[in-house]
């Protein structure tokens, strides 16, 4: 099946010289759960701007089901939904009239009863009427995302959707990713929480200075990038690791209270037994243990690190 | 496909969504014009026009009114079509905008005709108000209609360019009330520029209103400060070069987008 949006060699340069994205190519199947992660700055939003037409490309093409979003910039944009990162709203509007108009700029027919159901999956049926300038962030936010999906879109952006909100808007927010999936929707996400990705996503990409640095399944690059550690409670402090135990992958924390040992779990020999054998022969005495997977923040921050 | 070749629901919202604006501040955008109209007729009409009783056969009072109309006619398609595409930028709702499947002719469709549409809805508020104090007559309607929506929709168009072009709330105002405001008192508005001394009278022909405000008044009585032809190529002339600046912009993304 073809895929809903293919990148191909996106560069963006701004005026200032600036590279925000740097022969960017990406491909998100459709129905798919897109992660989009990588620290400030690193190109999530200007990349989410080209595909949507707010941020006009300096190189390369994007297709959206195979249209492209210059030549054929109605029929692409007609199928996608934008929820920004900053809201932004015109605040004297209601409710239901700032879906109204969302729904009709996009080209859609008028079609209260799907507006009406929006607004209830939203928890935003008692703020129908009210002006947006009244509500609370965390129900502006909402609003931003019942705009995005008043035209029905097959493919939605979310702009680090869960930043600075509260745990129910969370929790809603996931609930509503699972359900738009059901409709086969595809949905892209930016983030700089790992655990948001993790929770939703089936693929992750990292991008960072402009660059995709890794695309991949989430459970398999969990498989294969995931460690495990043990993490050692140790009943004195060591100054220093001891030199019996050179050319192992430890690391001391706490001040030395802590002794930590990365191993690959899914290796025959995880080194594990050998370890505390040797420990117990020098004298290292340790009062608690705790293994321990590894997230994919821990991924994520070695990747970046590793490409500065 | 679901999209069509022209996006009129799009244009159609975006129409409305102005209009309804205006519904939102009804008092402010219909009284306003009507006490500054009425107050004009007494500073200007009562007051001054008891000196000046005629100019060229009809009365200072419905004089006036064409002027007075093309003040606030001016005035007001700029602010509007300025406010309504500055404030989007300004939210920062106009990536809705920009991502919609909306063309950019379209989108000045719909923003220049829901400012032209207020602004000839208030000039008409104007005539009426107006029509109730001085004795006004229309020799040529159609022309007087013409002239009404053809000016609304070149100031329309500029006060577009300027809300695109605006950085802050100061850029916004200092068109209409430095130069726009001032050309429309110098461009006859009050006076016929005949009365003007011959150095002043030649110098009035390079204001722009001039022309405005006198094919206007031709409407009304039938003769102007200049030739009807002359007001017409000015006004097509002021919208032709107004369009050639939104294609530039459009083109370019200037101000828009990044």
């Amino acid at each position: 099946m073809s895929p809903m949006i293919s990148i191909a060699a996106v560069t963006k340069r701004y005026k200032s010289g600036l590279v925000a994205l740097d022969s960017v190519n990406l491909e998100i199947a459709r129905g798919e759960i897109f992660a989009l992660l990588g620290p400030n700055g690193a190109g999530k939003t200007t990349l989410i701007g080209v595909v949507c037409g707010s941020v006009s490309m300096t190189a390369g093409k994007v297709l959206i089901d195979g249209y492209d979003v210059v030549r054929d910039y109605r029929a692409a944009r007609a199928m996608v939904g934008l929820v920004p990162q900053e809201i932004a709203l015109d605040i004297f509007s209601t409710v239901r009239r700032a879906m109204t108009f969302s729904r009709g700029l996009f080209g859609q027919r008028p079609n209260p009863a799907y507006i009406e159901q929006l607004l209830h999956d939203l928890s935003l049926w008692d703020k129908r009427d009210t002006r947006i300038v009244e509500l609370s962030g965390g129900m502006k936010r909402r609003v931003m995302i019942a705009k995005a999906l008043s035209h029905e879109p097959d493919v939605l952006f979310l702009d680090e959707p869960t930043a600075g909100v509260d745990v129910n808007l969370r929790r809603d927010m996931w609930a509503l990713v699972r359900r738009l999936r059901s409709q086969d929707v595809t949905v892209i996400l930016t983030t700089h929480y790992i655990e948001e990705a993790e929770e939703m996503a089936d693929r992750v990409g990292v991008i960072d200075h402009g660059r995709i640095v890794l695309v991949d399944d989430k459970a398999a690059l969990m498989r294969k990038l995931g460690k495990r550690r043990l993490t050692l409670a140790l009943q004195k402090p060591l100054p220093a690791l001891p030199k019996e135990l050179a050319g192992w992958p430890l690391e001391l924390e706490d001040d030395g209270l802590r002794l930590s040992y990365r191993f690959d779990a899914a290796a025959e020999d995880t080194g594990v037994p050998t370890l505390l054998r040797r420990l117990d022969e020098i004298g290292v005495d340790f009062k608690d243990l705790d293994t321990s997977t590894t997230t994919l923040e821990d991924i994520f921050v070695d990747l970046v690190g590793r490409a500065a | 496909m679901r999209a069509s070749a022209v996006n009129l629901s799009g244009v159609w919202a975006i129409y409305r969504a102005e209009l309804q604006r205006t519904q939102r501040t009804i008092l402010q955008s219909v009284a306003t014009p009507v006490i500054t109209t009425a107050l004009y007729f007494i500073v200007f009409g009562a007051a001054i026009g008891g000196r000046i009783r005629e100019v060229s056969g009809v009365s200072y009072g419905a004089f006036i009114v064409p002027g007075l109309i093309m003040l606030s006619l001016l005035t007001q398609s700029i602010s509007n079509a300025s406010i309504a595409i500055y404030f989007p930028k300004f939210t920062g709702a106009i990536y809705e905008l920009l991502s919609a499947p909306l063309s950019s002719i379209e989108a000045v469709c719909a923003y220049v005709g829901a400012a032209a549409t207020k602004s000839i809805g208030i000039g008409l508020v104007i005539l009426i108000t107006a029509a109730l104090l001085v004795p006004v007559r229309i020799e040529h309607p159609f022309w007087m209609i013409a002239f009404l929506a053809l000016t609304a929709i070149a100031f329309s168009l500029f006060g577009f360019i300027i809300g695109i072009w605006a950085g802050n709330f100061e850029q916004l105002a200092v068109i209409p009330s430095l130069v726009v405001t001032p050309l429309t008192f110098l461009g006859g508005a009050f006076y016929s520029i005949d009365m003007l001394p011959p150095f002043w009278r030649a110098v009035s022909l390079f204001n722009p209103v001039v022309y405005l405000i006198s094919g206007f008044r031709w409407s009304f009585y039938g003769q102007g400060d200049v030739s009807v032809a002359a007001s017409l190529g000015f006004t097509a002339l002021f919208i032709a070069v107004c369009l050639g600046v939104l294609t530039w912009i459009f083109r370019t993304g200037w101000r828009l987008k990044p």
